[in-house]
């Protein structure tokens, strides 16, 4: 395996750094080496932030932003045409959405054609979040998500990472919401192809 | 007739504190076992209220507390007089870091004593009106606000004496120090005219256990405060008055005399208080005039003279009057 | 134990089972972490006896650290950027005093302008007054490097500062394995002060010193460091006994033996560094790198022995000693003095910009083609100083500097790296 990166794209008050941070110890608990690390920009709820994930079989050295991810989750939707989210994708990389839209009604279609068929989803993660946890912080979900597109971690250290993470109650909840979220993207279930 | 016996004692080292006074009445310093926990060798200058003052406190404090205190010292006369290297005239457990901190050291000095189980331990803090009202005043705000287990004693000489009586926020009005000098318009000569910084009170709104004011005048009283403040615990302060003979341009020898005016014009008021609450205040006996005192002083030189400035120290006396009447002091 | 865990809560965690009796704190970007987590083991009770002082300033935090430790106590405490200027005063007064404080200093950019980011300037600024001062590579070491810290800060008497940047490390989940507290309490003994505040063994602390001897005084701090100069390798080796990895040290090379180019560096970019070093070996560039583990007291003989071999020196640093160029560097060429070295100092990373592998490869290019200049700022937008160079000339009510280059470059949220 070679190291693996991701980005997460989202607001401030979304949960885009604890994304990052689970992702870090999903990737711990298989025995893997993880490094997660937020960027800020002016702090506050609502701006834009990023955190970044590297995942790989040895211990990490880089300590650069991310700027080839191999994965981006794109947390809020409005940030499509604000911030260049797609800087360094890479090739074959992966797109993961938030979204209850599919891609072809966000009009990326077109600009993501060239990845691989199936690398790019998009999921309704702050309604999965509403439906489980009764809050819209679509991040545990996404992360289910994340799981489901790349195959690169188990959905069940995703749901350990959460639950070592979080009290019970909204443990549950945020596992429910990614298990679900996991299991709509393995059994390819899309609103939209 | 029956008669009665008149005692007459040798008049000496010994005469303070008055031993007609019946043993348990007398103060610390009339006690041949006091302390001397500020030892005679240091450098002050002769009449120096500050070394009398903290001779006074210091020797009280270590009876209260059967001589297991620490004292934590700010930069200043008290701590430059003191410890002239390669020597120390303190007898106590004494440390001194920087000029605005000695409140801070002190509250760390009494977590290590905590952390270390030694209870009987009691931490005192010290320094002048500069390193209390001014450059010290975060931190022991900080201290008072969590109430750490210090007692702060804080020598007021009303300026910056050690490097040369310039103005703190102690200063009081129209009095002249080297940056409120007497020049130009007669009447902005000296000190401005402004609202005064009373740390007591200051204390006082921090809610605290106790707060007090004292003057070397009154050393009964000055100990009797101590040994109070002593018996407590959690953050307290006292405020104590002492004249400084080179910065106020006054006799070495009228220093206790003058302590006791600033008193009895109401300039200086004597009070105690807890919580936030005045609980105690000593009335004048017999209200003297402002003049009186300052008159002994030559920072208050340019208020005399041929053309006295009845303006300004009408205004003077009103502070007076107001003290007097805001704390309760007739009699 | 092996712990995927934000790199201020190992710090927080080693710390505690370091045994401080008095942990005194205020928050600064980006030491908060650190002392939340502390506060939050203290309270729950599995720090005792210990004191958790929330004080009102950073000056009042070393303040109450002063009296705590010399009043016996071990005691830390941790600050970054504006805090550690703010308790300058009290800086000097620990070393000079000779209390072994261990402070955590998480590397932030000192303003004007506010900068929350990382770089070293705020350690820089404090390397004279008397501490030794350690840099992490990563959160491993900087977890570990405080256990070391308190040892060689009780051994010698001297203050210790513990050098993390900010963010970078600080806010990072990485794995790392947390010592127990028998292994911590197998390296680092009980403290046995070499002068404490008691009332049954009265001294005067703090005493005016005068021309007659305050040269000796300052001697002696000297010397001090000089003996940490031999004790640092060998509490090194001693921690790598007894809990099985590398750690600390002056310094550790990386592919140097026979290398004609070697960057020199502090702290976290050496990752990053390596990462380009072993890049560029793939390519058969004879290139290997220093990563610099203790700043003070700085490793002359060391330094000197790694690097005098390489034709080239890279000095990189996220520092700037404004009107010359280089403070790391400067150290360097001392201790390359008489070596002959063509020496470089690129000044990078101010700020928190980002320290690119791209970046450095094109720089390390450069050097190699003797294109470099002997002070460059990497990654230097010169349009930008141009424009605003420009603007100055012209207007003499040209407005604050920092907000015109901000509107020049538009949102900063927007870019990535």
């Amino acid at each position: 395996m070679a190291m693996f990166q991701i980005r997460i794209h989202g607001r401030g008050g979304q949960g885009v750094v604890t994304a990052a941070e689970l992702l870090s110890v999903a990737a711990f608990l298989e025995g893997k080496y993880a490094q997660a690390f937020p960027s800020f920009g002016s702090e506050r709820t609502g701006a834009p932030v990023m955190a970044f994930c590297r995942i790989d079989q040895r211990s990490i050295r880089l300590r650069e932003p991310v700027m080839q991810p191999d994965a981006l989750i794109i947390q809020d939707p409005t940030l499509l045409h604000q911030v260049n989210l797609f800087e360094g994708l890479s090739a074959s990389g992966f797109v993961l959405l938030n979204s209850t839209r599919g891609i072809q009604e966000l009009g990326l279609d077109e600009f993501l054609k060239p990845l691989p068929q199936g690398h790019c989803r998009s999921v309704a993660a702050s309604e999965l979040a509403l439906k489980h946890v009764g809050r819209p912080l679509p991040n545990a979900a996404l992360l289910g998500g994340f799981a489901g597109i790349t195959g690169l971690l188990k959905i069940e250290s995703v749901i350990a990472a959460i639950r070592e993470r979080f009290p019970a109650k909204i443990a549950d909840g945020n596992a429910a919401a990614a298990q679900e979220a996991y299991e709509r993207i393995r059994t390819k279930e899309v609103i939209h192809a | 007739m029956p008669t009665q016996i008149i005692k007459f004692y040798q008049t000496g080292t010994f005469t303070v504190g008055n031993r007609l006074l019946d043993e348990s009445q007398r103060t610390v310093q009339a006690r041949m076992d006091r302390t001397n926990g500020l030892d005679c060798g240091h450098r002050a200058c002769q009449g120096c209220g500050e070394a009398l003052g903290a001779r006074y406190a210091i020797d009280a404090a270590m009876r209260a507390a059967h001589n297991q205190i620490v004292v934590a010292n700010a930069t200043g006369c008290l701590e430059v007089f003191s410890t002239p290297y390669p020597e120390t005239s303190w007898q106590v457990a004494w440390m001194h870091s920087l000029f605005g901190n000695a409140a801070a050291v002190a509250t760390g000095i009494a977590a290590a004593m905590k952390v270390k189980g030694r209870n009987q331990v009691r931490v005192l803090a010290q320094g002048g009106d500069g390193g209390t009202t001014d450059i010290g005043l975060g931190c022991l705000s900080g201290m008072f606000e969590r109430n750490d287990d210090v007692l702060y004693i804080c020598y007021d000489n009303e300026a910056y004496m050690n490097t040369g009586v310039q103005r703190s926020s102690a200063t009081p009005p129209a009095a002249r120090t080297a940056t409120t000098p007497v020049v130009g318009d007669r009447a902005e000569s000296g000190a401005k005219f402004g609202q005064g910084k009373s740390v007591p009170l200051i204390a006082l709104a921090h809610q605290i256990p106790y707060v007090a004011t004292a003057s070397v005048a009154n050393l009964h009283d000055l100990e009797a405060k101590v040994t109070k403040a002593m018996g407590l615990h959690g953050a307290r302060y006292i405020h104590i008055h002492v004249p400084c003979p080179l910065g106020w341009g006054s006799a070495s020898s009228d220093t206790i005399k003058i302590a006791r005016l600033a008193v009895e014009t109401g300039l200086f008021p004597l009070f105690e208080g807890e919580y936030g609450e005045i609980t105690a205040r000593t009335p004048i006996r017999r209200r003297v005039p402002v003049e009186e005192y300052l008159k002994l002083q030559k920072r208050f030189a340019h208020l005399f003279g041929a053309e006295p400035d009845a303006p300004r120290i009408a205004m003077i006396q009103a502070i007076a009057d107001r003290n007097v009447s805001k704390f309760g002091l007739d009699r | 134990m092996l712990r995927q865990i934000e790199g201020s809560r190992a710090v927080a965690e080693t710390v505690a089972r370091c045994r401080p009796e008095v942990i005194c704190a205020y928050p600064i970007t980006p030491q908060t972490h650190i002392v939340e987590g502390l506060s939050e083991i203290v309270k729950a009770g599995h720090l005792k006896p210990c004191e958790f002082i929330n004080v009102e300033s950073e000056f009042a935090a070393l303040s109450v650290a002063i009296g705590a430790s010399a009043a016996g106590a071990r005691t830390y405490t941790a600050t970054a950027s504006q805090g550690l200027l703010f308790m300058a005063e009290a800086v000097y007064n620990a070393s000079g005093l000779g209390l072994p404080i261990v402070m955590t200093i998480g590397n932030r950019a000192i303003g004007a302008p506010i900068n929350i980011w990382n770089d070293h300037s705020d350690s820089m600024s404090m390397r004279d007054a008397g501490w030794i001062q350690l840099f992490a590579e990563n959160n491993q070491e900087a977890a570990d490097l405080h256990i070391q810290a308190f040892r060689l800060a009780e051994e010698l008497s001297c203050p210790v500062m513990v050098c993390i940047d900010g963010f970078i490390l600080t806010h990072a989940y990485e794995r790392v394995d947390l010592p127990t507290q028998e292994q911590v309490d197998a390296y680092l003994p009980r403290f046995e002060p070499r002068q404490a505040l008691d009332p049954d063994q009265v001294m005067s602390i703090g005493a005016m010193v005068g021309p007659e001897a305050f040269t000796e005084v300052r001697y002696l701090s000297h010397h001090k460091q000089l003996r940490a100069l031999e004790r640092i390798p060998v509490l090194s080796e001693e921690f790598r006994e007894q809990f099985g990895r590398a750690s600390g040290g002056l310094l550790r090379r990386y592919r140097t033996e026979d290398a004609d180019t070697i960057v020199v560096a502090l702290g976290s970019v050496n990752g990053t560094i390596q990462e380009v070093v072993d890049d560029l070996r793939e390519e058969g560039v004879k290139i290997g790198s220093v990563c610099l583990g203790t700043f003070r007291p700085f490793p002359l003989a060391a330094v000197r022995e790694a690097l005098r071999n390489a034709g080239r020196v890279i000095v990189l640093e996220k520092s700037l000693a404004v009107g010359i160029g280089g403070i790391v560097a400067t150290d360097v060429r001392m201790a390359l003095d008489g070596v002959s070295a063509r020496i470089y100092t690129v000044i990078a990373g101010l700020g928190g910009r980002a320290i690119t592998k791209a970046s450095l490869r094109k720089m390390i290019g450069q050097a190699q083609q003797d294109q470099l200049e002997p002070v460059t700022f990497l990654d230097l937008n010169v349009g930008i100083i141009q424009r605003h160079l420009e603007r100055e000339s012209k207007l003499r009510r040209s407005g604050p500097a920092a907000e015109n280059i901000l509107r020049d470059i538009g949102l900063v949220a927007a870019r990535i790296g």
